[in-house]
């Protein structure tokens, strides 16, 4: 893991007396609301429904059990008791009072994190697979290009006001774990046939109200090359993009306007006229962040663990190793991942006893990191199969062993008309509806992998475009209704859902998704998932069976 | 008179303007002027002739590079912020700075805020016409507000990636 130096510390510093200072000058009445707004939206503060939100920046999803514990503090000491982790593996806070913000981000900074750009038109927090460095097939560790993004892109001077917000996303192994074609930009590293990393550069990605899967503009940008090219792209963008109509402004409609070709030419001859290698991190600084990433120290383990198959008797525990351990590329070693989605409750929501479990498991268990996912669960990655059974009975103590990674209950789910003063519906509680109809893990196993994914409004902050059954909530004359989509997916074969049909009322989602899957389950041939059956079947057997009724 | 702060390089200080800045609509009167893009493209030889000092204001649907043939004369590049979010000068004055190796003044006009000054700054711009009522003082307050930066721009502050290597 990469840990802050005197540099990044006292930036940090100086952000939260900055911050400290604004917020005194809010107060005292010297700023207005609406002089404090575009303050404070760079300091990832929100005023939404109820209160003041403080969304807090993961980068590329990793945490130290300091850290992990540092969040259970402050959402015991200045929240309601939780936070809830978003779909960009940031956490959110939704009932901040303003008074105490500064002091929120004085005890971030003392592990090493803050609020900076989790709001506002600039570079927002820089995504990664969440198994980055322990993935068997990666080419090289994301998190260390990640890093490199994340101190590029600070108080970028010239990208802080670009047309709108500004999403990257890198990945290292041919199964995307970080959806890099719905981002702004997506970088997916590989080596080309004479054996040099490079980038696949993808631009332009994206969902909100006009979703679209990035193209590829560059094949193979040389790793050295990276932070020049995002430079000549961003700078193609800020000059270029659209700012008179905010549906508009975002990156994917440039590209589209130009095509994806005119787009690459653009850039290709705005990178050729700059200075390379004045943007492009010299090599003591690279191998100086690589080093924060080296491998750990593993044991030389046998590949098969005893006490992890004796554990197996236990059905509960067999299902969770099914579900919810992963292989690991070092022999003995496992994945776990810890699902924050227990039927009936709030996806992503973690409670600050629980972050401290969590914290306490990855101090003993996992080499002292966490990673967040963007599907809104953590992630204990480096766990010893001798270990499972001792894990998975500690996560069992506060619900954290619920086995349903990528089943039809891990729901991703935005925070919705609860808290969200964009969202046009409630998002969490039809998630909990759905959730609770597949309560029995036996149900959810049958029924396999699965995701579902809701939006509470078109910014689609739940990916619902890429959700096997995507869900967006809409307001229909005041009343909450929500569009059923079906067939998208956010992996290396990426596709956008297709619309099912006429808007669902709210009371009749949970009984629709029901009917689908058994639809699925009638229709699946061999060892299909829902999604494979789907792009077999396409939308007829699905939307007979939802609409029957209003024949 | 709009006040005016230059940043000297070490502290922001209050300055004397001695444009006049002329919309298209208006005679030019004597003295240093600073015109539109379109007018100085029609007017600026003669402008220039005259002896005086001519600046040139870049809206953001403009083009620096269409100064390029010109930047030797050209005293000042007016760039104009119609809304502090509209963030396109930034890249065109690194551009002038970097690309073209411009020196001479760059300034802000238009929703001009303090808070913008150290990004502002960190660009190539040297002076500002202040919306927001901000002094000198506070000016230089947010410029120097934070000891590193993470990346090279037009101000030649030396990067966190270089201060390591030392």
């Amino acid at each position: 893991m990469y840990r802050y130096d005197t540099i990044d510390k006292e930036m940090l510093a100086d952000r939260v007396a900055e911050f400290r200072e604004q917020c005194r000058r809010r107060l005292s009445g010297e700023l207005t609301e609406d002089q404090f707004k575009r303050l404070r939206l760079m300091n990832g503060l929100y005023l939404q429904l109820h209160a003041y939100m403080l969304r807090i920046a993961i980068p590329y999803g990793a945490l130290t059990s300091a850290q992990l514990r540092k969040l259970g503090y402050i959402v015991r000491t200045y929240d309601k008791g939780y936070g809830h982790f978003t779909t960009r593996t940031n956490i959110q806070l939704h009932w901040i009072k303003l008074k105490v913000a500064p002091d929120i981000l004085a005890h971030l900074a003392e592990v090493g994190m803050h609020a900076i750009q989790t709001s506002g038109n600039d570079i927002r927090n820089i995504t990664a697979d969440p198994h980055a460095g322990v993935n068997a097939d990666e080419v090289d560790d994301p998190r260390i290009w990640a890093e490199a993004m994340r101190q590029w892109s600070t108080f970028h001077p010239e990208f802080s006001f670009l047309p709108r917000k500004f999403k990257i996303a890198v990945t290292a192994s041919p199964s995307d774990r970080a959806a890099t074609k719905v981002y702004d930009i997506g970088l997916r590293l590989h080596r080309n046939d004479a054996g040099e990393l490079g980038f696949e550069v993808l631009v332009g990605g994206g969902l909100g109200r006009t979703p679209y899967l990035g193209p590829t503009i560059r094949q193979h940008l040389p790793v050295r090359h990276l932070l020049s090219y995002l430079q000549a792209i961003l700078r193609v963008y800020n000059r270029y993009g659209r700012r008179d109509n905010i549906w508009k402004a975002r990156i994917k409609v440039l590209v589209a306007s130009l095509g994806a070709e005119g787009f690459a030419r653009e850039v290709e001859a705005e990178w050729e006229s700059s200075d390379k290698a004045a943007v492009d991190l010299p090599d003591e600084e690279l191998a100086r962040i690589r080093a924060a990433f080296a491998p750990r120290d593993f044991e030389t383990l046998p590949a098969r663990s005893a006490a992890f198959e004796a554990a197996k008797a236990d059905p509960a525990f067999a299902r969770f190793a099914r579900h919810n351990v992963k292989p690991h590329k070092i022999p003995g070693y496992a994945i776990v991942d810890v699902s924050l989605k227990k039927p009936g409750e709030t996806p992503g929501d973690c409670s600050g006893e629980q972050m401290e479990l969590i914290a306490d498991l990855g101090e003993r268990y996992s080499q002292d990191e966490i990673r967040v996912s963007y599907e809104q669960n953590l992630i204990l990655p480096h766990v010893k199969l001798d270990d499972l059974p001792a894990v998975h009975k500690a996560l069992g103590a506060l619900g954290l062993d619920t086995p349903n990674r990528g089943l039809i209950t891990d729901i991703i789910a935005c925070p919705g008309l609860d808290y969200c003063a964009l969202a046009n519906a409630r998002a969490i509680p039809i998630a909990q509806a759905i959730a609770l109809k597949f309560a029995d893990p036996a149900k959810a196993e049958l029924v396999g992998e699965l995701g579902i994914r809701i939006s509470g409004c078109i910014n689609a902050c739940g990916h619902h475009h890429v959700g096997a059954i995507g869900i967006l909530g809409v307001d229909k004359k005041g009343e909450e209704f929500y569009q059923v989509t079906l067939g998208g997916s956010p992996e290396a074969e990426a596709s956008l859902g297709q619309v099912l049909g006429p808007a669902l009322p709210a009371n009749r989602v949970a009984d629709a998704i029901d009917q689908m899957v058994e639809v699925y389950l009638r229709e699946r041939q061999g060892g299909e998932r829902f999604l494979d059956t789907f792009r077999r079947t396409g939308l007829a057997p699905f939307k007979e069976a939802v609409y029957a009724d209003a024949h | 008179m709009p006040t005016l702060i230059r940043w000297t390089g070490q502290a922001a200080v209050a300055a004397e303007d001695p444009f006049t800045a002329v919309a298209d609509e208006d005679f030019v009167p004597r003295g240093d002027v600073i015109v539109s893009l379109q007018r100085f493209q029609n007017e600026g030889q003669r402008l220039l002739a005259e002896g005086r000092k001519v600046g040139v204001r870049i809206e953001p649907n403009e083009q620096v590079e269409e100064l390029a043939e010109s930047l030797q004369r050209i005293a000042l590049v007016a760039l104009a912020f119609p809304k502090f979010l509209t963030g396109i000068a930034y890249s065109s004055a690194r551009i002038l700075r970097e690309r073209y190796r411009y020196q001479g003044e760059i300034r802000a006009v238009g929703d001009v805020l303090r808070e913008q000054a150290r990004f502002m700054v960190r660009c190539g711009f040297d002076t500002f016409q202040p919306a927001d009522g901000s002094t000198p003082d506070e000016w230089g307050h947010v410029v120097g507000r934070f000891r590193h930066v993470y990346q090279r721009a037009a101000d030649g502050r030396e990067p966190a990636f270089e201060e390591r290597r030392a």
